[in-house]
């Protein structure tokens, strides 16, 4: 048989697992492998970016809006280092990641060689498996590993640390296939009386209320979840991340839940008899104080990771699967519903929030452009089937806010990690990811600044971005902060901003700035007629805060709606 | 048995519906229920658990499970690893101080390590408990003091070595005799050495979880 080295054989070993694209830049201890990749150019297509952090975000918004298994390629030491951030950021956001990074030779490991850092040991703590390939006979194996644990059960990183002489030494390569780990199961068989069981609730609550998280999205269970819903007439909220697992319009998606969420969600969660949690994980952005949380409800939790049942809140029922097949077989048992009147009462809540807030920032006739505004515009003028990236920060929840849905898949936000610097290279991989897709970036001045170099990635690939800069002058969402709960005292938020146009012209990125209103719906048209990449600079009005709020620590439906000083 | 979730085999409480102990329910339990064990665990929160953990024999897993205790803030009061009777399984005894509701997060989130086959938690009362001591103590001070070997007798603990400057003593038992001996011999001033090993445990469980565990994941491999 044809020997072949470690290098080419995690060519073949990802041609294999389907890959064909990769997001990387090299350097010493991964040269055999960039070596080898030379000859796969026209399978494996890498892109280049400008900086590891830009490689491992960019892999997570190609995975996010793909489904498929985002892929990273890193050298050691800093190379490696530089990923962690974007590792943590897919472990918390339950990304499908592969990351490969090099590594000093095995007989060098352990003497602080040049560029020798402890991968393993770092990452294992914010991945779902981390491993060091030593020897060649072994990338076959450890590549089908690591792809089937990214993206079974609930998705994540993986990490492989590919030292240097097993990348260089010679294996006969034959492909491996893994689908079976006999200490991990990631499809667990339904349990029959839970599923019974979590009908009979439903079957018996009055006032039912579904939280849906990601995982209807990483479930692929969007049908199945609609018709849960209106089989039993059930009223729903979303998370950030689960925002496009249903259309934003749809008569049972009342809205947005948690800390920057909507009035009625919130409201509705401490007053239904029956909440339904469907594959989120009661984060504390978005429970706000549990001890006063869902307390007067019966709680069911759907959810394919079981370390998630009564991990923040205590439920009466776990139901332990992939929701794509308990809400189908829940769904079987379910009486046909209607809960009209308990729908209904939603309605003051959303009217309150829309005159208080919403028409407020959507509508505004003076003053300042409004980010509000800005990002329904922007979602309209995709007739609202965009995909929606956004980098943390007020940008990120005013673009959750009000940016609407249409098309599955359609959200890249750092949610669990918060992560600065996200959103350009996130917005390059979904553009590789949903190429037939108009991707829309929203990002602040203090974010864009943390992945400006990817300007680089874009320009190389003339990856069709539409960056939308809501330039504020401030790092904005922390100034809200100090100006609510820290007496106004504005500790090291306001900032010097550069000239944005002019650097988007070093980089042959068409921009233009937007200052007045009436200027605004004509540079959106021109943003998204032109090909390629864009960015659209709005300048913002410096001191709006988000609203509505519910104050760190506070009771969810204690929500304000107006702050004023 | 106070098993944790049953993601990777421990039995199922079974029959009721509010035990309390087992959080994966046949029915769903009232919101009484969830009060119940919310104050239970207020009232007497913290005590001294063993978690038996069973994973595959591969490298850099310990630090992974320790690290799941550091992050939770928990102190591992001791650790034993060793091979399992289990073929290829390598079994973690470990204690520590914690209520229960953190014992079950625990291991819930160390089974989630794709390495990991089985992790549960245990009271003292439902494990064989064993932990062993080596003392060395001064000769000279043995032969003045009678209380010495008094109380080495009374621990039934054995001299397995002396000579003339120092003597070796070994016991076997439940941490409280180890340390009532350790503190006895302490208290007359002639230990020069003393070491205690991490508790190792058998269950009084009738089944063998683990061995079900893996015998249903065959079943699951072959079906493929
Ligand atoms: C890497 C990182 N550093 C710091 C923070 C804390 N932080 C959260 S939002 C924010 C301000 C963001 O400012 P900007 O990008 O201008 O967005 P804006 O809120 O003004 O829209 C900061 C500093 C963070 N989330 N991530
Ligand atoms: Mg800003």
């Amino acid at each position: 048989m044809e020997k072949i080295t470690g290098a080419e054989a995690l060519m073949r070993a990802l041609e294999n697992e389907g890959v064909d694209i990769l997001f990387g830049y090299p350097g010493g201890s991964i040269m055999p492998t960039y070596d080898a990749l030379y000859d796969h150019k026209k399978t494996l297509n890498h892109i280049l970016v400008r900086h590891e952090q830009g490689a491992v975000h960019a892999a997570q918004g190609y995975a996010r809006v793909s489904g498929k298994v985002g892929c990273a390629i890193v050298t050691s030491g800093p190379g490696a280092t530089n990923t962690v951030t974007g590792i943590a950021d897919a472990m918390i956001d339950s990304t499908p990641m592969v990351v490969i990074a090099g590594q000093v030779g095995v007989a060098m490991l352990g003497t602080d060689a040049f560029q020798e850092v402890d991968v393993v040991g770092i990452t294992s703590p914010i991945t779902k498996w981390s491993y060091q390939i030593r020897r060649a006979e072994d990338v076959a194996w450890a590549v089908a590993r690591a792809f089937y644990i990214a993206k079974s059960g609930r998705p994540g990183p993986v990490v492989l640390d590919f030292a240097k002489n097993a990348q260089t030494s010679l294996v006969e390569y034959e492909p491996v296939k893994a689908d079976f780990i006999r200490s991990y199961e990631p499809d667990p068989d339904l349990n029959e009386d839970e599923i019974r069981q979590a009908a009979r609730m439903i079957n018996e609550s009055v006032k039912p209320f579904v939280l849906v998280g990601q995982g209807v999205e990483l479930g692929n269970a969007r049908e199945e979840l609609k018709e849960f819903l209106e089989k039993a007439d059930m009223p729903c909220g979303t998370t950030f991340l689960g925002l496009s697992a249903i259309e934003s319009d749809h008569r049972l998606n009342k809205g947005i839940l948690g800390m920057h969420g909507n009035l009625g969600p919130n409201v509705m969660t401490n007053k239904c008899d029956l909440l339904i949690a469907v594959g989120m994980r009661f984060d504390d952005r978005v429970t706000g104080n549990l001890a006063t949380y869902a307390k007067q409800a019966k709680i069911i939790h759907f959810d394919i990771d079981r370390s998630e049942f009564n991990k923040n809140v205590k439920v009466n029922l776990s139901v332990h699967g992939n929701c794509k097949k308990s809400l189908a077989a829940v769904t079987k048992l379910l009486d046909k519903a209607t809960h009209t009147a308990w729908i209904e009462g939603f309605k003051p809540y959303e009217e309150k929030e829309y005159q208080k807030v919403i028409d407020k920032a959507l509508n505004p006739t003076e003053g300042p452009l409004l980010m509000g505004e800005v990002v329904r515009k922007v979602s309209e003028a995709t007739k609202n089937a965009g995909i929606m990236v956004t980098d943390v920060g007020q940008n990120q929840l005013f673009a959750c806010r009000y940016f609407k849905f249409t098309q599955p898949r359609s959200v890249v936000t750092s949610g669990g990690l918060g992560t600065m610097g996200f959103g350009i290279p996130a917005a390059i991989g979904a553009t590789f990811g949903a190429p037939d897709r108009t991707v829309c970036l929203f990002v602040g001045d203090g974010g864009l600044q943390m992945t400006l170099q990817e300007f680089g990635t874009i320009m190389e690939q003339g990856a069709p971005v539409k960056i939308i800069l809501l330039n504020n002058n401030y790092l904005g969402n922390v100034r809200q902060w100090q100006e609510m709960f820290f007496s106004h005292r504005y500790s090291f938020t306001p900032m010097l901003n550069p000239d944005y146009e002019l650097i988007a012209k070093g980089y042959n990125i068409p921009a233009k700035t937007v200052v007045e209103r009436k200027d605004l719906d004509a540079a959106i048209a021109e943003m998204l007629s032109t090909p390629g990449p864009y960015l659209l600079q709005c300048a913002i009005k410096e001191e709006d805060n988000v609203m509505p709020m519910v104050p760190p620590g506070a009771n969810i439906d204690e929500m304000i709606l107006e702050y004023k000083p | 048995m106070t098993s944790t979730d049953q993601q990777k085999g421990g039995a199922l409480c079974g029959v009721c519906t509010e035990c309390g102990k087992c959080d994966r329910l046949l029915n769903g339990r009232s919101n009484e229920a969830i009060k119940k064990e919310e104050k239970m665990e207020q009232d007497n929160s913290v005590r001294l658990y063993t978690f038996i953990i069973y994973s595959e024999n591969v490298p850099g897993l310990l630090s992974q499970i320790t690290a799941v205790f550091t992050r939770r803030q928990v102190n591992i009061e001791s650790l034993n690893v060793c091979a399992s009777s289990t073929p290829g399984a390598h079994k973690y005894t470990i204690t520590a101080n914690c209520d229960r509701t953190m014992a079950l997060m625990l291991t819930k989130q160390i089974e989630k390590k794709i390495d990991v086959l089985q992790a549960n938690f245990f009271t003292d009362d439902e494990i064989f408990i064993n932990e062993t001591c080596l003392l060395k103590i001064s000769t000279p001070v043995m032969l003045e003091n009678k209380n010495v070997c008094r109380m080495v007798r009374l621990h039934n603990a054995h001299i397995v070595e002396v000579n003339s400057i120092y003597a070796t003593v070994e016991k076997t038992g439940i941490t409280s005799d180890i340390l009532s001996l350790y503190n006895s011999l302490k208290s007359i001033g002639c230990v020069l050495q003393f070491v205690r090993s991490g508790r190792i445990c058998i269950t009084k469980d009738f089944t063998e979880h683990l061995d079900e565990y893996l015998a249903d994941r065959e079943k699951k491999r072959n079906g493929k």
